[in-house]
């Protein structure tokens, strides 16, 4: 008998979020706000989904219902991936300024 | 076009990165090459998702456009943020993810041949339960992050908002969206999904109302790890590795974050998220304020001589600071006394702020060393060999009540040992309690000169009178 694919997708799942737990516990505190503002911009990998569903859309009908959701799924998910690597870099980029000065 | 096979392989390795990215963030030395693994990573999953697409239709500039549209609005707030307000820019960027989620979820729900997840009206079971899972986290997350939001911009109330049955009725809501999820999955009505997400706003509104502004840290965590599972939600949905393998580690990233904040407060999660603190506490409070003790009050002539003739100088900073924008005057400040070969070094309570590691960024922007910034444990046996403690918009963190009275609210919560310096400068605006509504001891000891005025400005003046 074949194995679910489901299972598959979810030992990545629970592998992943044992690694995420290790991951996490070795950031140090003083990160802890560019790791919250750069998890934001990864979450935002959400994209795809949206990205794959607004071009979806058939020639002649470029536009359906779903479509729409698609792109203004879009337009929140790149705010997100844009503000939230930007923002990380400049802050990671505060941590460094000190290090040179002293 | 490339295949499927080809595009999960794609989709693991920015999964990686992503990874990647996170362990960047254990030294401020890595971390930036972490970000740009992060940045590799989100390219790589958004061109392949362009290639795995069939046939592109007239539909591919309306998607490059909004993507810019998106791409320049993210950017100029990223530029234009002070660092002050990250809290609040924390809480939008989460709502954006949630409602991101709702979005991609719906659409899924309406075109499902586009994901290959059966027809409309006749979705596979699997995915009809992992798509209205990842819409109902996703719609909570929204929903709650927009009213944290609202709170920490200061456009909403911190205080706590509670009615009876407040629980109860969020129980009864929580339970409503599993029964509505099962039956869903039995008539695939368009309907009862509807009807899933808009019961799902209104729970994330419930859920984060009755909690108060100290516990922000908490609540921003959580949301952090809510916006996590809903993207794994929808990366189940699309059997989407890259997504599932971020939804994992943002989940367990925001998961771990609520559990030091609240470790950090000596709270557990539950009595945080049912809420309500800081309510009840400050009324009891008010009435007992009545008969006031005696403070010594100081300006910033006697603070400036204080820290001139000591030998080592400990900085406490908390959320005052952060609102006065006082960090570069502090900066300024230690600058002088460090002149004076004065030893500085800064304290941070793991909860000074209103989200996880607030304080450190602040002084990173103002250019202090991140080598003298010290976390609560690594520095609180050296307060009692220190000269003077200067406490600038922190308060309950400081307390002592929290070592020596078992009836406080705050009873047990690891605090720094502030009082045992030779002396203490309190810079505060009024003997107001803080947050938890509780009077903080401190103000009334002997070695302790309170400051009353704005941070900023006791700050610059202290300045002016070290010359």
């Amino acid at each position: 008998m074949e194995i679910d694919p489901f299972i598959f997708r979810l030992s990545i799942f629970i592998l992943s979020i044992f690694i995420g737990y290790y991951v996490v516990w070795s950031v140090t505190p003083s990160l802890h706000t560019p790791l919250m503002s750069v998890t934001n911009a990864i979450s935002s990998v959400i994209i795809v989904g949206a990205i794959i569903a607004a071009l979806a859309g058939s020639l002649e009908n470029t536009f359906n219902s779903s479509s729409i959701f698609g792109l203004l799924a879009i337009v929140l998910a790149a705010v997100n991936i844009f503000g939230g690597f930007l923002v990380t870099q400049r802050m990671l980029q505060m941590y460094k300024k000190k290090k040179a000065k002293k | 076009m490339i295949s499927a096979n080809l595009s999960a392989v794609f989709y693991l390795i920015s999964g990686i990165l992503f990874i990647l990215a996170l362990r960047g963030l254990s030294s401020p030395d890595t971390s930036r090459q972490g970000n740009y693994f992060g940045i590799a990573g989100m390219i790589i999953a958004i061109v392949v998702s362009f290639l795995s697409v069939e046939n592109f239709s007239t539909s591919l500039a309306y998607v490059i456009i909004f993507l810019i549209i998106g791409g320049t609005i993210g950017a100029f707030i990223a530029f234009k943020i002070p660092m002050t307000a990250m809290p609040e820019l924390v809480a939008g960027f989460h709502s954006l993810v949630g409602l991101a989620a709702v979005f991609v979820a719906i659409a899924a729900f309406l075109n499902p041949e586009a994901f290959n997840l059966g027809d409309l009206g006749n979705i596979k079971l699997a995915s009809l339960i992992e798509m209205s899972i990842g819409a109902a986290v996703g719609a909570i997350t929204f929903s709650g992050s927009i009213i944290a939001f609202l709170k920490l911009r200061g456009l909403m109330s911190g205080s706590p908002i509670t009615f009876s049955g407040q629980h109860l009725l969020n129980l009864i809501l929580g339970l409503g969206i599993f029964v509505l999820i099962f039956y869903l999955c039995k008539t695939q009505s368009e309907n009862i999904f509807w009807t899933v997400i808009a019961i799902s706003f209104l729970v994330g509104i419930l859920l984060i109302i009755p909690i108060g502004g100290a516990d922000m840290p908490v609540v921003i965590s959580m949301l952090n790890s809510y916006s996590g599972w809903a993207a794994a939600g929808i990366g189940f949905t699309l059997e989407n590795t890259a997504l599932i393998i971020t939804g994992a580690l943002v989940g367990s990233s925001g998961a771990i974050l609520s559990y030091i904040m609240c470790k950090a407060m000596n709270r557990s999660f539950v009595s945080v998220i049912l809420g309500g603190f800081g309510a009840d506490n400050s009324s009891g409070n008010t009435k007992e304020k009545k008969d006031q003790k005696p403070v010594k009050n100081g300006n910033a002539e006697d603070a400036a001589f204080l820290m001139k003739n000591a030998s080592s100088v400990i900085i406490v900073p908390g959320y005052g600071m952060a609102v006065a924008q006082a960090q570069h005057a502090l900066r300024e400040m230690v600058d002088k006394l460090k002149k004076n070969d004065i030893k500085v070094t800064y304290a941070i309570h793991p909860v000074a702020g209103r989200m996880p590691g607030h304080m450190n960024v602040l002084l990173a922007e103002a250019n202090v060393p991140y080598d003298e910034v010290f976390e609560l444990e690594d520095i609180n046996n050296d307060f009692a060999n220190s000269d003077v403690a200067f406490v600038i918009g922190a308060n309950d963190v400081t307390n002592p009540v929290a070592k020596t009275d078992p009836k406080s609210p705050i009873f047990g919560m690891p605090v720094l040992d502030v009082e045992k310096c030779k002396s203490v400068l309190f810079v505060k605006r009024s003997l107001s309690p803080g947050y938890a509504g509780i009077d903080n001891e401190l103000f009334y000891k002997d070695n302790t000169l309170m400051l009353f005025a704005d941070a900023k400005k006791m700050t610059e003046d202290i300045v002016k009178n070290l010359d």
